[in-house]
């Protein structure tokens, strides 16, 4: 499989505190990766500098352009769609709207039909398309943010913290469906998650990120049977 | 209360000026959160221009969607050339510049054609219509044009994707960039429309206060008074509360002996402080729900 | 972006400069015409105006655009104190002062609710409102109406070997030392630093049980005191009030004095007040019918070169302290 991304000697800052001391990592096409980590480890400014909302320096090389250079909305054109922490949904707009401005660089007639996709997909979205984003549950929010998402037709999505603040069932509904979106879609992706069993599940390919720098990586199944990723990241 | 009667409609009849400035003020404020002082000067000087065009001899109504256009690209342009470099200064230094941009206008409209008092001509003609002549034809049409600018911008912001991409962009930059909103542009966009409507209130108002350099300055603040009784982010009461700026005015001069004509601006300027004060995002608008 | 770093050498300085600007301060009017020590005199008596804007936004991190109100009931209270009832003028200073607090505090036990914007339209509104209420018919046995007020220029005391321009010229100068003095404690003190600390947390003060917008209102109250004295100084050394010399241009040249002397600098209020006074003369030198373009590009060029004031740039350069311009 050839590499979606490819990422070399990746550094971020905030003003002069340097949070990622240079990161390698690969997703390949169609693939997916979990970047686990603890709190504070770097893995939600990892995804912020792969968009460009923070100060980077390195290569991102997406399908063979850098991208390093670029602001948020242009690299959002190349079809990468970031759901970030907080989920990023518009609060005082409606699901309709929201779901209208994921598919906003894209043409009019298709962003049409997407929707429907992706009321295929949530089909509580459908119902509450006059709502309020700011008035949905937490689940309903988080189906909001991936679908707004998935209105951008990605190549690769960047996922941050999908299960924050869910509950269990809802969690295990939304991975599935990230899982299907993967295999259905061929959409690449790159998830951040501090539940790492389910993250592992899900993916080929893990990173373990430890104060700005990638200690440990490899297959997902060889991760989760690795003792020192059981001991610290799955409890037992 | 004939009395009554007549003063309202005569406060209706200058509150639509108020209210288009109004609009003006609010549309800037939704772009880039900050009310622009120089709204009133750049819609001076797009009216200025509209002058010189009839002066040479265009149709008015040629000259009128001319002048919009053009007033259009000028707000565009300002935002490109005066603000972009400066997104990063601090708050304060965007309004000095405010202040500056009033200071370039009113100065180059005096410079380029003088400051003796003109008349501006109306499209609507200037008979006395009802309310016992104290509501005329150009009064009325200029009730018709804010109506038309209030639907056209509804529709613009609320039915397109344009309009759509502007809100996002004026209520979470960083949400927006994030689906692909190009911000930047949106904010001058946001300018564009501003002085395109500021250029519509020049228009519509100097038929009334006759042309000349100063003529918006006392407008503004009227205009500023409607945009935060009506609340800053809504356009609709943004112009109710320019109506209501105008009645309050004539009432309070009619009513109120001696301090209501002699004080009739610090009587209006009170009332907004009071309203701020118990209503702080005005008549109209309220705090945006979020559940976190 | 890095956090204040404090040179040694920055603060040297600073101690070094301020000691020549007193020494020529001192020297000054004994080199330059009567007509160069008047307009100098009008620098510091604006710069005494936005040092008090210095501390409302430096300490509250809230902005006025309406202390020209202040300036204005100020110089009245000084003029009306002169010449309706015979005061001393040197005692008009404090009494303005006291005026303008109690004014100031009042207007902003409602107004401080405000945040903001919303604050800076309420202080523009007083702004607007000043020169109609000073003709206000009622008061016009007192303020003069449209005419205004005049006075009579003060001899220097005591058989000092002064002309009237420079004894006006120390007198402005001890007052604006003295309240630099105060100001600079109150940024200072503990109070102005927790304050300073708590406004860029207001939940938790809040929190803390901080009775925020008590210190709010009183910021505010010793501000406009600040632009009381100034308007007083004013009233006396021009020897004239007048309802539009307080028109609401006063109020915004102001809070462009202290955006381009630096928020959070309190020396640059004298940049500030020198801006005030010598900016429209050099734009009405180069061309007098496009004096406001000039003015108004004079400013956007120094916005550009310096985002954050004068008080910015010399931070950036490590020559001031202070905190960093708020946004």
């Amino acid at each position: 499989m050839t590499a979606l991304l490819s990422v070399r000697g990746l550094t971020a800052a905030y003003g002069d505190r340097r949070v990622l001391n240079g990161l390698d990592f690969d997703i390949a096409e169609g693939g997916a990766a979990a970047l686990l980590g603890a709190n504070g480890a770097g893995k939600t400014t990892t995804l912020r500098a792969l968009c460009g909302m923070t100060q980077r320096a390195g290569a991102i090389v997406l399908d063979g352009q850098d991208i390093a250079g670029r602001p948020t909305e242009e690299i959002v054109r190349l079809r990468v769609a970031h759901v970030p922490e907080g989920r990023g949904t518009l609060t005082a707009f409606t699901v309709e709207e929201n779901l209208a401005l994921g598919a906003i660089t894209r043409p009019a007639r298709e962003a049409a039909a997407d929707t429907e996709r992706v009321y295929a997909y949530f089909p509580v979205l459908k119902e509450r398309r006059q709502q309020q984003a700011g008035t949905l549950s937490g689940g309903e929010q988080q189906m909001l943010a991936i679908g707004r998402a998935l209105m951008l037709r990605p190549r690769l999505m960047l996922l941050d913290e999908p299960s924050f603040g869910l509950a269990p069932m809802l969690v295990t509904e939304l991975f599935e469906m990230l899982d299907r979106v993967r295999r259905e879609e061929g959409v690449s992706l790159l998830i951040v998650e501090q539940n790492a069993a389910l993250a592992l599940a899900i993916t080929d390919h893990a990173y373990l990120l430890q104060t700005g720098a990638i200690v440990q990586s490899g297959r997902s199944e060889e991760m989760l049977a690795d003792d020192g990723v059981r001991r610290s990241y799955l409890g037992h | 209360m004939e009395l009554f009667t007549q003063q309202v409609l005569a406060g209706i009849a200058t509150g639509g000026i108020y209210a288009l400035m109004a609009l003006a003020i609010v549309m800037i404020y939704q772009a880039i959160h900050h009310l622009n002082f120089a709204q009133g000067e750049m819609g001076m000087f797009s009216a200025f221009v509209a002058w010189q065009l009839l002066l040479w001899g265009a149709p008015y109504w040629l000259a009128f969607v001319a002048t919009i256009a053009l007033s259009f690209v000028a707000g565009v342009l300002i935002e490109r050339i005066v603000f972009k470099p400066l997104r990063r200064a601090p708050v304060f230094s965007h309004l000095v510049v405010f202040v500056a941009l009033f200071a370039i206008f009113n100065s180059l409209a005096g410079f380029i054609w003088d400051f003796t008092i003109k008349p501006f001509p109306s499209p609507f003609g200037t008979t006395p219509l009802f309310g016992a002549g104290l509501i005329g034809a150009h009064q009325a049409g200029m009730l018709v044009v804010i109506a038309v600018v209030l639907v056209a911008l509804f529709l613009f912001l609320r039915t397109t994707r344009l309009g759509l991409a502007l809100r996002a962009a004026a209520a979470n930059p960083e949400s927006a960039r994030l689906v692909g909103v190009r911000v930047g542009w949106m904010m001058a966009l946001g300018w564009g429309l501003a002085s395109a409507i500021g250029a519509v209130a020049g228009m519509m108002i100097a038929p009334i206060v006759f042309l000349e350099p100063n003529m918006m300055l006392s407008v503004l603040l009227y205009g500023f008074a409607g945009a935060v009784l009506g609340g800053l982010a809504s356009p609709g009461g943004a112009v109710f509360g320019g109506f209501l700026v105008g009645v309050l005015e004539n009432l309070a001069a009619t009513y109120v002996p001696v301090v209501g004509s002699e004080l009739k601006l610090p009587i209006a300027l009170l009332l907004i402080v009071v309203v701020l004060v118990l209503r702080p995002y005005g008549l109209f608008g309220r705090k945006p729900v979020e559940r976190v | 972006m890095s956090t204040v770093t404090q040179s040694k050498g920055g603060e040297r300085i600073a101690a070094y400069g301020g000691a020549t600007a007193i020494a020529l301060a001192l020297a000054l009017p004994f080199a330059v015409s009567g007509f160069v020590t008047f307009q100098l005199t009008q620098v510091m008596i604006f710069a005494i105006a936005i040092l008090g804007l210095n501390l409302l936004t430096g300490i509250s991190g809230q902005f006025s655009l309406g202390h020209g109100a202040f300036f204005a009931l100020g110089a009245y209270a000084a003029a009306i104190a002169i010449d309706s009832f015979g005061l001393h003028y040197g005692l008009t200073l404090p009494l303005a002062a006291l005026i303008c607090f109690l004014v100031g505090f009042l207007f902003g036990l409602p107004a401080l609710r405000l945040e903001g914007i919303y604050l800076a339209l309420a202080t523009f509104a007083l702004a607007i409102a000043t020169p109609p209420l000073l003709k206000f018919s009622l008061v016009e046995a007192w303020t003069g109406g449209v005419q205004g007020v005049f006075l009579a220029k003060p001899a220097p005391p005591f058989g000092l070997p002064l002309s009237d321009d420079q004894w006006l010229y120390f007198l402005t100068l001890a007052v604006g030392l003295a309240l630099y003095w105060v100001a600079r404690n109150l940024l200072e003190s503990r109070t102005g630093r927790a304050l300073i600390a708590i406004r860029e947390h207001p939940i938790a003060a809040g929190a803390m049980g901080v009775d925020l917008p008590a210190y709010k209102t009183l910021i505010f109250g010793i501000s406009a005191a600040y632009a009381g004295v100034a308007g007083a100084l004013s009233a006396i050394v021009v020897q004239f009030v007048a309802p539009d010399s307080f028109a609401f241009w006063l109020s915004i040249a102001l809070f462009v004095g202290l955006v381009v002397g630096g928020v959070g600098w309190l020396p640059g209020a004298l940049v500030g007040g020198a801006f005030i006074v010598f900016a429209p003369n050099i734009a009405e030198g180069v061309s007098k019918g496009l004096s406001g373009a000039l003015y108004g590009v004079i400013l956007i060029v120094l916005i550009y070169l310096m985002p954050a004031g004068a008080g910015g740039l010399l931070r950036q350069l490590g020559l001031a302290r202070g905190p960093r311009s708020s946004r």
